[in-house]
């Protein structure tokens, strides 16, 4: 589904990501994690689309079309979803509007019909509980107050309404109660399919006792260093990364 | 940054949708303003002589007066010498009925979306069309009459009811007021007159629609709405005008008189042409309105949504008389290319108790100047009298302006005065948000512009809110690379 290949980044002409190579097949779930400053973020957004990282070198490839040189909103219409690791405030656009203008360009690039209000309000109540959203925040202007773990349930909840085909979860566990953890989570497991991805970009091992990954891959300093089952995360845990540099880190100066 | 950048190459490629003008003849006064001129103007609309007197007397006043300075607009001045102040639609007779208006006429409004036999049926929104200086056309006449409702241009109005314009006409703009309503009140060719009696409930919308067709032809239009005690009433204006490379002058003014336990609310969708791309031609907006509630608990609402004119100048104000008086100014100034807004609101409280609310909202782009200008006065016997403003500023790109002049005079110690005050960029984090949910960079642009003006929005009648919406979109499409 998602072929990424020897991705190079920067930013303002800083490289930062530096020759990623990553293979995610349909029904899988590959874990990102790494020090920070590694990389991560960076990765998600560069798939995203966002404008202020240059790609240097390497080709993505989505579904057999290159990722690469569509716009950030074709990418979102071919079903790349990025949840956002600090989401945006839009202050006087109620997440329901918000989501009934996108879910409609979607379904339009699509050449669905747009959905009426009835079968949009049908189509919400559904997925609201899901990720167990109460239908007032949703009323309310996108983000503008909400705490962190409203933030984060509605990017959960946006998941949904939009179903998409990847799904990228940027440190969604960031700033989360416990109960919280376990709501999103939920919601990201009931989301998963056969037909469906998600790279969960995540710096501790504790989101992934919630949402098991198939595969987890440590970045550092722009390439991806290690890669293994869930039990890696697991030793990561346990022995943090400072192995997993001075092991990158002395192969590199011999 | 990139997009920034992308803002400046991609400057606003949308046209103005009303840049056409019609071709029929006109009656029109000579170039140029004398006392002659008055005269003619006068004679033509079979005036009566107590209103040429007036006029006159405006315009030695007028000639005494220099052009203001004080506001943030540059421009060239005006030759106001060069311009016609009479400029009027030929018909064979002043049409009685719709029925009896020019079907060219007819049609310019057909092409503005009005249309003028629709709203026969369409039971909700009475409208007075304007085109250059008369008055063409007013609906709903009848159904308004048997309420003892008038509204009629403002000709027919010093005809049929001279009691009332002689009581209100310059009761709250005196011909003194200022450069712009002086000229007003010395060569205003006709507008709306509404009048509302004791206790009546204005059941439907009343609405006057400004078009300036005629080229090299000031505009100068007067509205006096009065509301009597305990009745209420919702007034709309729209503006439009098509594009010419000359700037052209447009000097309205408003009045509006609200006795005890009357509301008035006033909204305006301005979408004059605002010039082209590279700034020219548009037209110069420099308009007075201003309310006065007279009575007690007596309210006056402005609504504005500006999009229109090269240069706004204007300041819809309420003088807040009567005690428990309100006074509310809502407004939504968008300027994009080369135009220039200095607008706001002055709330003068001397009743006791009086209360006033501000909300204005600037949207800035292209190489646009947005200015909010407003004052607070709070006189020395208005008791309790209470404020509340908010002034917020919109930026798109890094070459506009937004400003913000808040006068506050305070001679009470029990007044309460509140001012809040932000300016914001549209982000581009928040651009990209609304992409990654598969929303284009425009329609990303209008919803985060509709999300931010939302609270003055909701405060124009339904159908004037979905065509501003539409107005705020296509104003700045292209404006965000």
């Amino acid at each position: 589904m998602l072929s990424i290949k020897n991705l190079h980044a920067s930013i303002e002409g800083t490289p930062i990501l530096r020759g990623i190579n990553l293979e995610v097949k349909a029904g899988e779930v590959h874990a990102i994690m790494g020090p920070n400053g590694s990389g991560k973020s960076t990765l998600a957004s560069v798939l995203a689309g966002r404008e202020e990282y240059e790609v240097t070198e390497g080709e993505v490839f989505f579904q057999g079309k290159e990722l690469l040189s569509l716009s950030p909103e074709d990418r979102a219409r071919e079903g790349v979803f990025l949840a956002f690791q600090y989401p945006i405030e839009i202050p006087g656009v109620s997440t329901t509007n918000f989501l009934r203008t996108a879910l409609n360009q979607v379904r339009e690039y699509r050449g669905q019909e747009p959905l009426d209000a009835v079968k949009f309000l049908s189509l919400m109540k559904e997925k609201m509980a899901l990720v167990e959203i109460d239908q007032k925040l949703l009323s309310r202007s996108l983000n503008e107050g909400f705490s962190g773990g409203e933030k984060k349930r509605n990017e959960i909840f946006q998941m949904a309404m939009l179903n998409p085909v990847l799904s990228i979860l940027d440190e969604t566990d960031s700033g989360l109660d416990i109960d919280a953890l376990r709501i999103v989570s939920n919601g990201v497991n009931k989301l998963k399919s056969d037909t469906t991805a998600t790279i969960v970009v995540t710096h501790y091992q504790r989101l992934l006792d919630y949402i098991i990954p198939d595969f987890v891959h440590v970045l550092y300093k722009g390439r991806i260093v290690k890669s293994g089952k869930k039990e890696l995360a697991l030793e990561l845990e346990e022995k943090g990364y400072d192995w997993i540099k001075e092991e990158v880190d002395s192969t590199a100066t011999v | 940054m990139s997009k920034d950048n992308q803002i400046l190459e991609d400057l606003n490629s949308k046209e103005y949708e009303h840049g056409w003008s019609v071709n029929f003849e006109t009656d029109e006064a000579p170039l140029g303003l004398n006392e002659d001129i008055i005269r003619w103007i006068s004679t033509k609309k079979e005036e009566p002589s107590w209103l040429l007197e007036w006029r006159l007397k405006a315009f030695k006043i007028w000639q005494g007066m220099t052009e203001p300075t004080w506001a943030n607009v540059k421009y060239q001045k005006m030759d106001l010498q060069a311009l016609r102040y009479y400029s009027a639609p030929k018909q064979s007779k002043k049409p009685k009925n719709i029925n009896e208006v020019d079907p060219e006429l007819i049609a310019i409004y057909e092409r503005l979306g009005i249309s003028l036999h629709e709203q026969k049926r369409l039971q909700g929104i009475a409208i007075d069309v304007v085109l250059d200086s008369v008055s063409v056309a007013t609906t709903f006449k009848e159904t308004l009459g048997k309420l003892g409702i008038v509204f009629c241009s403002f000709s027919e109005a010093v005809k049929e009811h001279p009691e009332l314009i002689q009581k209100y006409l310059g009761s709250v703009i005196p011909m003194t007021d200022n450069y712009y309503a002086s000229l007003n009140a010395a060569v205003f060719s006709d507008g709306s007159f509404c009048y509302i009696p004791k206790g009546v409930r204005c059941p439907m919308e009343l609405s006057t629609y400004f078009r300036i067709n005629a080229a090299n032809t000031g505009q100068f239009e007067r509205t006096l709405i009065v509301a009597d005690d305990s009745s209420y009433v919702s007034y709309l204006e729209g503006c439009t005008a098509p594009q010419r490379d000359e700037n052209q002058l447009h000097a309205a003014v408003v009045e509006i008189y609200a006795g005890a336990h009357a509301e008035v609310k006033y909204s305006t969708v301005q979408n004059w042409f605002p010039g082209d791309k590279e700034g020219k031609g548009g037209i110069y907006n420099f308009v007075t309105k201003r309310g006065i509630c007279a009575g007690d608990h007596s309210k006056i609402s402005w609504t504005q949504v500006e999009t229109g004119s090269a240069i706004t100048w204007k300041y819809p104000s309420c003088i807040l008389k009567g005690d428990y008086s309100i006074g509310e100014f809502y407004s939504v100034a968008v300027t994009n290319n080369y135009q220039q807004a200095d607008t706001g609101t002055k709330m003068i409280h001397i009743g006791k108790n009086t209360k006033s609310r501000i909300v204005s909202k600037g949207i800035s782009a292209g190489k646009s100047q947005n200015s909010y200008r407003g004052q607070v006065q709070v006189m020395k016997r208005a008791h309790n009298a209470r404020n509340f403003s908010q002034c917020d500023s919109l930026l798109m790109g890094n070459q506009c302006g937004a400003h913000t002049f808040p006068y506050i005079d305070i001679a009470n110690p029990t007044a309460k005065v509140e001012h809040e005050a932000t300016t914001s960029k549209i982000g581009e984090d928040q651009i990209f948000y609304c992409n990654q949910r598969g929303i284009a960079t425009e329609d990303a642009v209008a919803l985060i512009v509709n999300g931010y003006a939302k609270e003055v929005l909701n405060q124009l009648p339904m159908e004037f809110a979905v065509e501003a919406q539409k107005l705020l979109a296509l104003t700045l499409e292209g404006s965000v690379g």
